[in-house]
């Protein structure tokens, strides 16, 4: 990454040796190295939960695909969090909140199991609700959902359902 | 020529250069016009291990500090504190104990809101962000102070009061706003002596949002469920000896204006001891014109249908049939004066003008229509909507809309100063909207770090010149380990109760309890 900068009768150019605001420099996402080799290891590390592997991808609020691997019976919040995919999930996953909100396929909603009552309730208060909109804490993985992609939604700078602004009465 | 940052020194043909968060390292040659040579590890002087030392040095890392330790304060840092690798946070909230309205404003009833206190005890854990309670800005220490101390000042202090209603007779005894009511069965220090008149059989709430479900749902509910609840004591035992068996929740609009969700409806329609009295006539053609409305709102409105106009099943009319409470929605009417009892000073009755509606959905108006009504109440509780305060004279405000003029959280004309949750956005939305909004302001600050419009090269201290700004004028700030102390009390004073937590409602005994 050279940025060439006039300066005076010669050409400086720049190279960035230590970035420090993750996702937006050339880092790996977990830990970085500088020339003095120096590393920083990431904090969160959770136990990974038993069953058979499925895998699955999500694609965060920038739009990147991250491919990772679920267990079966594990839910797509919990999977997120585990893999540092920036899912909230205030309520954890008592059906109190919409913070886990994602989006999945047509197809993959077909095969979802009906969303409970409260799940829809909960869902009606999400920004940006759609059609293929479903909480994450109650998407339970199965085989089935092997190769499934899961969609975050990009809340910031929009955050009233479809677009709506409270206007004083 | 050299170059220093701080005390660290480069060679002469090499520069370090700062911006925001980044070290860049530049080296030019005079001969060779487009040759960039990097540096020999040793040419930074400092010696070995000088990048390490880079990293360390105070100067490069943002102090930014956030005012209010609610939702919006802390879903601030938490996204300061993960986007930014360097910058510490600090959190500062005027009574002795953190988390704003998810302590003293969700209802008793709904623990499971409450959840969100666990994410924010992990962001108040990191190693880089710190709690400072029982410090109050504008009075202990000014924003002007905060802001030589910090980079970035984040306003996140939300919405301490109420909207009036400016009628007469709101200041008779039986009329308190929701806000109070609400603070009062929470705990909140300075609504524990209300003492709140619940000797008259009906109650009227003005106001159709989830808080005056609340307080309807805490005045009606059997005590059985109360009592299980993190409710205090001091109120339950009033709640005990309550007449209040009804309660209208009035509007000035109609059905399609209500401000209140699908799930907290579900829940007063199912509220034990309890039966909705709901008039069909209210919704005679509703059915048609919510066809084709975004489903948040016809979900809503199919509800309140249904339940007005539908026969109920088995289960539903047995319940009904043996409820001792009741509550209802009345629609379209608006509040002209409070009416007194013959003493002069208790209420004793709400007179009302009844309006049409002009104008549709969301911005459809109230307009009376030159007709007025009565209904016989002792207890009024206004839930109109909450209301921020400005802070400090210094800090930008607009009284009309109350709140902090901003542009995505950078408050106007004033650089370094930032705001989010209810004072950037006014007093509406759950926990998902302010923390959409936090983000976003935490957004802000991180690009203003990024190119520069915060300046880095600015050493500032933090916390470290706040400390003796309050030792000198004798406030001793509680951290969050203190908190932890408190947190521990409650909780072992509610086991003996069956209960999630006995609150402590004095701030002194809060103090005393952490030996302050």
């Amino acid at each position: 990454m050279a940025a060439p900068v006039a300066a005076g009768g010669g050409t400086v150019t720049r190279r960035l040796l230590l970035g420090a605001a993750g996702g937006l420099r050339l880092r790996p996402a977990r830990g970085f190295r500088t020339a003095g080799g120096l590393q920083v290891e990431d904090e969160t590390c959770t136990a990974e939960p038993a069953g058979d592997v499925v895998n699955v991808v999500f694609i965060d609020r920038s739009g990147r695909r991250i491919p990772v691997q679920g267990r079966v019976g594990e839910d797509v919040l919990r999977l997120a969090q585990r893999h540092d995919i920036e899912l909230e999930g205030a309520c954890e996953a008592s059906l109190a909140c919409s913070t886990c909100h994602v989006y999945v396929s047509q197809e993959l909603l077909d095969k979802l199991p009906v969303p409970d009552e409260r799940e829809e309730d909960m869902l009606d208060l999400a920004p940006q609700l759609q059609e293929n909109s479903r909480l994450g804490c109650q998407i339970i993985l199965t085989k089935e959902l092997e190769g499934a992609e899961f969609t975050l939604p990009k809340i910031t700078r929009n955050f009233y359902v479809d677009g709506h602004v409270p206007k004083p009465h | 020529m050299t170059y220093s940052l701080n005390s660290l020194q480069c060679g002469e043909r090499e520069a370090l250069d700062c911006r925001g968060s980044e070290i860049f390292c530049w080296a030019f040659t005079q001969e060779e016009n487009l040759k960039w040579q990097p540096p020999p590890d040793n040419t930074v002087r400092g010696g070995r291990g000088s990048f390490s030392r880079l990293l360390s040095t105070a100067a490069l890392a943002p102090q930014i500090c956030v005012v209010g330790s609610g939702p919006a304060g802390f879903y601030t840092a938490q996204h300061l504190l993960k986007h930014h690798r360097l910058a510490r946070v600090d959190i500062y909230e005027k009574l002795p104990v953190p988390f704003g309205l998810v302590r003293f404003g969700v209802a008793p009833d709904h623990p499971e809101v409450k959840n969100v206190i666990n994410t924010f005890t992990q962001t108040a854990h990191s190693d880089r962000c710190a709690y400072y309670g029982n410090v109050t800005i504008g009075k202990d220490v000014m924003v002007k102070e905060l802001q030589r101390a910090y980079h970035a000042v984040v306003l996140s202090y939300g919405a301490e009061d109420n909207r009036i209603l400016g009628i007469p007779g709101e200041n008779l005894s039986g009329v308190y706003s929701a806000r109070a009511f609400v603070g009062w069965y929470n705990g909140l220090p300075e609504n524990r002596d209300l003492k709140p008149d619940l000797s008259s059989e009906t109650a009227v709430v003005l106001g159709q949002g989830n808080v005056a479900l609340d307080v309807a749902r805490v005045l009606l509910s059997p005590l059985d469920i109360l009592r299980k609840t993190d409710i205090t004591e001091g109120s339950l035992a009033a709640i005990a000896c309550s007449k209040v068996k009804r309660v209208w929740l009035v509007g000035r609009r109609g059905p399609l204006q209500v401000a209140f969700t699908i799930k907290e409806l579900r829940e007063m329609i199912n509220l034990p001891g309890t039966r909705p009295l709901l008039d069909p006539a209210d919704f005679t053609g509703l059915g048609d014109v919510i066809k084709d409305i975004p489903r948040p709102r016809k979900r809503l409105t199919e509800l309140m249908i249904k339940s007005a106009r539908e026969k109920p099943g088995e289960k539903e009319a047995a319940l009904w049939a043996s409820a001792t409470k009741e509550w209802g929605l009345k629609f379209q009417r608006s509040p002209l004066e409070v009416l007194p009892a013959t003493d002069g000073k208790q209420a004793r009755g709400i007179r009302m003008a009844v309006t049409r509606l002009e104008g549709s959905g969301e911005s459809a108006r109230a307009v009376p229509t030159g007709e007025v009504e009565e209904l016989e109440c002792g207890l009024i509780l206004s839930s109109i909507g909450y209301r921020s305060l400005p802070l400090d004279s210094s800090i930008p405000f607009d009284p009309k809309l109350g709140i902090i003029p901003n542009s995505l959280g950078r408050v106007q004309g004033a650089p370094g100063l930032y705001c989010s949750g209810w004072v950037k956005r006014g007093p509406t939305g759950v926990i998902i909207t302010t923390m959409n909004d936090s983000f976003d302001t935490a957004q802000s600050v991180l690009e203003d770090l990024q190119t520069g419009v915060l300046n880095l090269s600015n050493s500032k201290e933090g916390f470290k010149s706040v400390r003796s700004i309050l030792h000198s004028r004798g406030v001793h700030p509680v951290t969050f380990s203190d908190w932890e102390k408190i947190d521990a009390a409650e909780v072992a004073r509610g086991k003996l109760a069956g209960k999630p937590r006995e609150k402590i409602v004095d701030p002194q005994e809060m103090l005393q309890l952490i030996s302050h």
